[in-house]
């Protein structure tokens, strides 16, 4: 080709520019798109959402025998094993809206033309992800939302009545879900198929809850699987949502013996971090030129 | 006559386009332009380079070679204000299973600054009574139709169809064919690809035949191919087997056959060759010698 035919004057046609703010207008009208989306997928609502609800109910339904948690010498006081489980369960409900959500959600897109479909419309690829991180904030409320309610009405179960409890609680959801979500975009690009997608995705969550204190008491893991686990976030969430819900004695049971909460938010902001970046970097509407 | 010069009112320009994935030649030095107004068809057997054409126009695809510009922009440098004026049907249709009809066209059309207006649109495409229907729940020809919705609610200037009647029963097509062209009547440009030549003769103001890679073919419907392509065919049945002659005055051939046999000569046919037998010409010609690509002022295929 002639430098001739690189240098020739574009055309004039018309491409007028595009009304200011839009990005944020569309995005916000994503949320509700996605929300609802969401809604309608059965598994969706009952593998994502319900389920630590599910798990809650099972856990007090099947240890309501074995006796409460970390009673005195003589039996008495101490919490019942539901009441116990459900900071792990909240920590779960987060990791499962966040990573298990939109990763196979997204990668789901990937594959059955969606994004492609998407990359080519004039939506912004800020909007597209203020609609799903909208959407993980909306789903992911309701379902903390009715576990907590389940909790306290239907299992009983003494919720903290302190204010600074309810305020690190609501920076510990905050940091959790943020990274959560952000985590679930990059994981979203290494499933190679929509089908596959769940297949890559359930197995890291599940493996990482029974790590991380969720369904089995973590000071019960040897300790070389405790030292794998603390690298992963859902290990630091679950320890830094017992410190809101369990009473103060109970960080003696922690790995060492206290809530560490600097260090959660440490471990979970680099994982954010990494999270982002790695979204970054990874996403694209459609896999070019394969 | 100078082609080459894009005019202001040339609102696609190919230039020796070329991609290659690895070894193999997707596509081979293609060039041809568009001008506003126009539907211009891609015509060319299945895997001849139709769609990765088309996807690079639409800013998917990257080139490996050549010069390209949709709406003076260079696609692989197109941001949303771009892909604004663009309506795009893909070949698959995306799958959107969970929300309804008019869900999906009310959210695409809040894409664009001046959308055509949702009902209508969903009227034009025949699914108003399908409107409050989940996407999931329509038949394949169904949701092609919600595809052909998308591409054209955002009033783009250029709209790509890339196989868009694929799965339609003929009275859709036929519907598809007003929609198509009452578009064109608004001013709309549009580049499609098909497999049905009788759809590319209906809508297209012009057609390009692509065979391995290659443009073997460029011009306006009724005449590519060549005058010598359209040469009607006579075909008649003697005692001497079956005969086939090409000429431009079929009836007087006729006479002379009526004359000569003193009476009707069996299975006499009149033949003028459709766009479907020149573009078969053309395709097979090209997969003979893959050397031979003219246009059909016998320059080399640019336009």
């Amino acid at each position: 080709m002639s430098e001739q035919t690189l240098n020739r004057p574009t055309v004039p046609t018309g491409v007028p520019a595009l009304s200011r703010g839009r990005g944020i207008r569309l995005g916000l009208k994503r949320i509700g798109y996605e929300v609802r989306v969401y809604f309608r997928l059965g598994d969706q609502v009952f593998f994502t959402f319900l389920f630590p609800v599910v798990m809650l109910s099972i856990f007090s339904a099947a240890f309501s025998a074995s006796g409460n948690v970390g009673t005195n010498a003589d039996g008495s006081g101490g919490i019942s094993q539901g009441a116990y489980f459900l900071p792990g369960m909240i920590a779960a409900g987060i990791l499962l809206s966040g990573v298990q959500n939109l990763a196979t959600d997204i990668a789901n897109e990937k594959s059955d033309g969606t994004l492609k479909r998407l990359g080519g419309s004039p939506l912004p690829v800020i909007s597209y992800f203020t609609g799903k991180m909208g959407q993980v904030f909306v789903t992911s409320i309701a379902q903390v939302a009715l576990l907590l309610v389940v909790a306290r009405v239907v299992f009983s179960i003494e919720l903290p009545t302190e204010p600074e409890k309810w305020v690190t609680f609501a920076w510990l959801y905050l940091l959790g879900i943020v990274t959560s979500a952000v985590l679930g975009i990059a994981l979203s690009a290494v499933p190679r198929s929509g089908k596959s997608a769940t297949a890559v995705v359930i197995p890291i969550v599940l493996v990482l809850q029974f790590i991380s204190g969720v369904y089995l008491m973590f000071t019960m893991l040897p300790e070389w699987l405790q030292n794998i686990a603390s690298l992963f976030p859902l290990k630091w969430l679950a320890q830094g949502m017992r410190s809101v819900f369990l009473p103060e004695s109970f960080a003696a049971l922690e790995q060492n013996g206290a809530w560490e909460l600097g260090a959660v938010a440490i471990n979970l902001l680099i994982w954010c971090v990494l999270g982002l970046v790695l979204s970054r970097l990874s996403f694209r509407w459609i896999r070019k030129d394969g | 006559m100078n082609q080459h010069a894009p005019s202001s009112d040339t609102i696609v320009e190919v230039e020796n386009l070329g991609k290659r994935y690895g070894s193999l030649v997707a596509v081979d030095d293609v060039s041809f332009n568009i001008c506003r107004g126009e539907t211009f068809a891609l015509l060319g057997p299945n895997g001849a380079g139709k769609s990765t054409t088309i996807e690079i126009l639409e800013g998917y695809r990257d080139r490996t070679s050549g010069t390209v510009r949709v709406l003076g922009v260079d696609p692989q440098k197109g941001g949303v204000a771009w892909k604004a004026q663009l309506g795009i049907v893909l070949q698959s249709s995306a799958e959107a299973a969970q929300v309804t009809v008019r869900e999906q066209v009310e959210q695409f059309a809040a894409y664009y600054d001046h959308p055509r207006d949702v009902e209508e649109v969903i009227a034009a495409v025949g699914l108003t009574e399908k409107a409050k229907t989940r996407i999931g729940k329509l038949s394949g020809g169904q949701r092609r139709r919600v595809d052909v919705a998308l591409g054209v609610i955002g009033r783009p200037q250029l709209l790509f169809l890339d196989e868009p009647t694929t799965g339609f029963d003929p009275e859709a097509r036929r519907h598809f064919w007003e929609l198509i062209r009452s578009l064109k009547a608004d001013g709309t440009t549009i580049l499609l690809t098909t497999h049905y030549l009788d759809e590319a003769a209906q809508l297209a103001d012009r057609v390009a035949v692509i065979a391995a890679g290659k443009l073997v073919e460029i011009g306006p419907v009724d005449t590519i191919g060549g005058a010598e392509a359209r040469v009607p065919i006579v075909r008649w049945r003697d005692h001497a087997g079956l005969h086939e002659e090409r000429t431009l005055e079929p009836a007087a051939l006729a006479a002379r056959l009526l004359d000569a046999a003193a009476g009707e000569p069996r299975d006499l046919e009149i033949v003028r060759p459709s766009l479907e037998d020149v573009y078969l010409g053309l395709v097979g010609a090209a997969d003979r010698n893959p050397a031979s690509a003219r246009t059909t002022t016998g320059e080399p295929a640019h336009v």
